[in-house]
Parts: structure tokens; C-alpha cells; sequence
């Protein structure tokens, strides 16, 4: 780890962090604002759902949850958040290193005196710390409006919490699979189509995977390793398939660093 | 001891050729140019020597130890001249300066504002707003603020004009006069000329040839010219004898080897002129190449 490289790339975060942060607080209280008006008219909107084909219920978690409950309510905003967070932590992902690689400031930094795992160590640091900056944001947001919105709605306090914590480990999945692939492939020329790929792609996984009939494809996205409507139906994670994710997660950061330590710096030629 | 001790470095990148069996050694204090035109692997072995890309085969040590293993150790005394200069575009001069200097546990900031001012460099400017050529003063200062004890340049005079480039020249020597040793890629033969004191020159990814710069230019070939009536190329196939062309009763060639060979033949014919004289890099360059 080099004090160095973490501040600089901290700073380089630090714009994206406060677009991320600006974009989620909006979702949130904006959502949140209608929460009143829904669950006043629970009984109507339910049945109106209802007419609504069962595909498009479960694309959007609306088959699985009451939306006249707070927590209800709140998966569904949450949804949005963990589709956010996924583009972000995937964004950082692939562009940890192949930024400065299409860039060409790769030689400048890995010409100093540091090693390649001081420099992925470095990285990846600065960019979970980015993160977390957006993970307080959103935990704060979301306490707010549930204190503003709930409008005396009962819900349970231990159930939010652990909607909230979700995000921390689902995260990680995006940033490490981003930087495990963006080694694996020969040079990421931008960073966005890849990041709104795996983030996107993730996420419609999960939501039309009744569509896919007996493939069992979702097993293998954090969308539905933490599915937020499971969460609040159940009041708990879902064991298994965490530690799927989190192994998932150590997979991919263990051979991001193998990959690295021995990869050819591209240059000009 | 040797700086920088290559041996049998070779580089594929899959299937296409970087450097092949690449051997040659840099002693302490020597300007070591590196001749060789685009593509012929000079960038490559600089690439390697810095471990931004790891050898397919062979080895390389600097300061007596092996790149692979001691690198980040190795670059605290190693300044590197890239032949492209990229900067973080949005970061002021200065600051990408500092963040330079901030890998190296010494205090830089006299030598930062010496170098700069000697190169002309303006420090509050934004990297994105540089021409080339003061993207290139960047990396030389840049190189340098560490004051390092092997310097690797890898053509590092593109884009500088002739004034800023005798300067930088001045200050090399200076830091080779201090007792740091140099690396210097190119394929100008002119700056190589004027700078270093042993070459090797690179084609295609192999060292054709390792030598003084003097011992280039004065024991191994001459350059002959004879203009005389009646004059038969073919009397002077002479072994040693290459380059061979006429033009106008003039017969141009070079020569290595016994120069009384040639003398003799000469001495045989009415000659109107004759030269004798010690081909430029240049031409022993292209000789090479052909």
C-alpha cells in the first residue's frame, strides 16, 4: 500500500463519488416522497398491479413484496440504489487499472519505486473508500426519509439494517468481477459500455429471470445474492447464496492480483 | 560492476517480435547510446529494464540485480525518459511534479524548481494545455528530480527545439559528469554521435553490433572515393569491400580491412581524385541496415 497512489486516487474518485451520491439522494427522497400516497391507496394499487402481466411484476420485485408496507416500499427504492451502486462499483472496477493503461500514464506510475501490488493495493483501497463515501450517503439518505415518509408507519428497524448493510458486500462483487475481466481482455478502450454491461446486465438477470424458465442463471448475480425483496420478506440474507457472492469476490481479486503482478504494460507502438 | 547487464533477453508479444537473445553490458558512468530505427525494439528493451513488461526468455540485472525480482527497489535510482510523454491531463505541472517526487523518500523541491527553470518549464500550467514539446520538458524534469543514478532516454529529444535540445544535452552531460550513467535510445545518429561514448545498435530485435564510438568510426571502415579514367569496378572486389556504386566514373565504397589492399589498385590507375576518410554514423548506419 503507498499513501501516495491511495491520495491520488482518491482525488480522481472524488467527482464521480459526489455524481453517484447527488444521483442516489435524488432516487431515494424522491421515491420515498410517494411513499404516503401509496400506502393510503395500498388497497387500489394492489389491484391494479394485479392486471398487470406477472413478467412485468416480477422484472420490477413487485410480485414478491406489499408495497403499502414501509419496508416494502423500501425494497423497491432499493433496488434502484443496488442498480446505482452496481454501475459505480463497476465502473471503478474496470477502470482501476485500464484507465491509466488507455491513457498511457501506466509507465509514468509503474516506472516509481513501487510494486505492482502496491499499486493494485493502493488502488483498490481508494476505490472501496469511495465507495463506502457512497454507502454512508445512502444510509443516511435512507434513514431520513424513512423518518420523514414512514408518516408512523410501523416497520422493523433490524430488517432496515440489514437491507442497508447489503450494498457493502454487492459492491465488492462489481468492483472486483470489473477488474478481473478488464485484465482478462486484451485493453478496455472505455470504461462505460463495460461497466453499464455488467451492472445492466446483472441486474436483468435477476429481474426476468422467471422469463428464462428453469435456467437457473440468476444464481450467479448479486442482485439476486441479495435480492432486496427476499431480505424483507424473510428478515435475513440468504446464506448460500452470499457466500457464493463472497467467493465469487475472493476469486476475483485473488487472480486480479496474479493476473497484474505478471501483465505487460500496453504502450504505444 | 556493470549498471545494466542484459543477457539473452528475448521478448514475444504472443506471436510478434519484441527484442531476440539480446546481450550487451553498460558500465558505471558511460552514455550508452542505443541506435536503431521505429519498431527495431529499442522502447522494448528500456520496457524490460524498467519491468513494465516481464521477459520471455533470458535475463536482465541493473545495479547487479535481477529487474524482475528487485524492480521497485531498483527505480528509487532509476530516471525514466519515455519516448511518449502521458501525464495525468487534468493535474497542473507542478502537482504532477510533486506526486512524482512524493515516490521518493527525499526532498525534491530545490531540484524540481532548478530543472524547471533551466528547461523553461512554466509550473502552474495544466498538462492537458502543453504542446508536445513541453509535455517532453515535463518528462525530462520529471526524470530527473530524483537525481537518479541511471537514466534511461528513450529518444528523448523529439519535439524539443535545437536550443532546448542543446541544453538538455548540457545537463546530461552535467549528470554524467556527476557520475550517473546513461541509457540512450535513439535513432538520430547526430545526438548519439555528439553524446555517447559506445553504442549498440539494434535491427529487428537483435544487437547487429556493440562498439565504440571511435573504434566505429575509425578501425573498421573507411570510406573510399576514386575518380579515375578507365576505372573498372571490378578490379576493386577486393575483400572487405561493400557498398559499391558508380556514378560518373566515380566509384564510391567502403572499406574494412588492410588499407595498402585498396592503395595498390588505386596507385595502378591515372586518378583525377581520390578521398580516403572515416564514414559518419550515419553511413556505417545505414550500412548496417542494408
Amino acid at each position: 500500500m503507498s499513501a501516495t497512489i491511495y491520495k491520488h486516487e482518491f482525488r480522481t474518485h472524488l467527482r464521480s463519488v459526489i455524481n453517484w451520491s447527488v444521483a442516489l439522494i435524488l432516487i431515494i427522497l424522491i421515491y420515498a416522497y410517494f411513499f404516503a400516497t401509496f400506502s393510503e391507496q395500498a388497497a387500489v394499487l394492489n389491484d391494479a398491479l394485479k392486471n398487470f402481466p406477472p413478467q412485468l411484476r416480477a422484472a420490477f420485485g413487485l410480485d414478491k413484496v406489499d408495497m403499502s408496507t414501509v419496508l416494502g416500499y423500501f425494497s423497491f427504492i432499493f433496488m434502484f440504489v443496488q442498480l446505482c451502486i452496481a454501475i459505480q462499483a463497476s465502473y471503478y472496477g474496470f477502470g482501476l487499472v485500464s484507465i491509466e493503461e488507455a491513457e498511457l500514464t501506466a509507465d509514468f506510475l509503474l516506472s516509481k519505486p513501487v510494486s505492482r501490488t502496491q499499486v493494485l493495493t493502493s488502488k483498490l483501497l481508494a476505490a472501496i473508500s469511495s465507495l463506502l463515501i457512497t454507502d454512508l450517503v445512502v444510509w443516511v439518505t435512507s434513514y431520513i426519509s424513512i423518518a420523514i415518509f414512514s408518516a408512523g408507519h410501523e416497520y422493523d428497524a433490524r430488517t432496515f439494517i440489514l437491507l442497508q448493510l447489503s450494498i457493502l458486500i454487492f459492491q465488492l462483487f462489481f468492483l472486483g468481477v470489473g477488474l478481473v475481466i478488464s485484465l482478462l481482455v486484451r485493453r478496455v478502450r472505455s470504461v462505460t459500455p463495460y461497466a453499464l454491461g455488467l451492472g445492466f446486465g446483472a441486474y436483468v438477470l435477476n429481474a426476468f429471470s422467471g422469463m428464462l424458465g428453469d435456467v437457473k442463471l440468476e444464481l450467479i448475480t448479486p442482485f439476486k445474492h441479495f435480492d432486496t425483496a427476499y431480505i424483507v420478506k424473510t428478515g435475513g440474507y440468504d446464506t448460500p447464496l452470499v457466500l457464493l457472492n463472497v467467493a465469487v469476490i475472493l476469486v476475483a481479486v485473488a487472480a486480479s492480483y496474479w493476473l497484474y503482478i505478471r501483465r505487460d504494460i500496453p504502450s504505444v507502438s | 560492476m556493470s549498471i545494466i547487464e542484459v543477457t539473452n533477453l528475448t521478448k514475444f508479444y504472443g506471436k510478434s517480435r519484441g527484442i531476440i537473445d539480446v546481450s550487451f553490458a553498460e558500465e558505471e558512468g558511460e552514455i550508452f547510446g542505443f541506435i536503431g530505427p521505429n519498431g527495431a525494439g529499442k522502447s522494448t528493451t528500456i520496457r524490460l529494464l524498467l519491468s513494465l513488461i516481464h521477459p520471455t526468455s533470458g535475463s536482465a540485472k541493473v545495479f547487479g540485480k535481477d529487474v524482475t525480482r528487485y524492480g521497485p527497489e531498483l527505480r528509487r535510482d532509476i530516471g525514466y525518459l519515455p519516448s511518449e510523454v502521458y501525464y495525468y491531463e487534468g493535474m497542473k505541472v507542478i502537482d504532477l511534479l510533486k506526486y512524482s517526487a512524493s515516490f521518493y523518500d527525499r526532498d525534491c523541491t530545490q531540484r524540481i524548481k532548478d530543472l524547471s527553470d533551466l528547461m523553461e518549464l512554466e509550473l502552474n500550467r495544466r498538462i492537458s494545455d502543453l504542446s508536445y514539446g513541453n509535455k517532453k520538458k515535463v518528462g525530462i524534469v520529471q526524470g530527473l528530480l530524483h537525481s537518479p543514478k541511471l537514466l534511461f532516454l528513450d529518444e528523448p529529444t523529439a519535439g524539443l527545439d535545437p536550443l532546448m535540445q542543446r541544453k538538455f544535452f548540457n545537463l546530461i552531460r552535467e549528470e554524467n559528469a556527476r557520475g550517473v550513467t546513461v541509457f540512450f535510445s535513439s535513432h538520430i545518429l547526430g545526438e548519439v554521435q555528439r553524446l555517447c561514448t559506445r553504442v549498440g545498435i539494434i535491427r529487428e530485435g537483435k544487437i547487429v553490433e556493440i562498439s565504440n564510438i571511435r573504434a566505429l568510426q575509425q578501425n573498421n571502415y573507411k570510406k573510399v572515393r576514386v575518380t579515375a579514367e578507365g576505372l573498372d569496378p571490378a578490379a576493386f572486389e577486393l575483400p572487405g569491400v561493400t557498398n559499391m556504386q558508380t556514378e560518373d566514373g566515380t566509384l564510391n565504397f567502403f572499406f574494412k580491412g588492410d588499407v595498402n589492399a585498396v592503395l595498390q589498385k588505386i596507385s595502378a590507375l591515372q586518378v583525377e581524385d581520390v578521398s580516403i576518410e572515416e564514414p559518419t554514423l550515419e553511413e556505417i548506419f545505414m550500412h548496417y541496415y542494408e
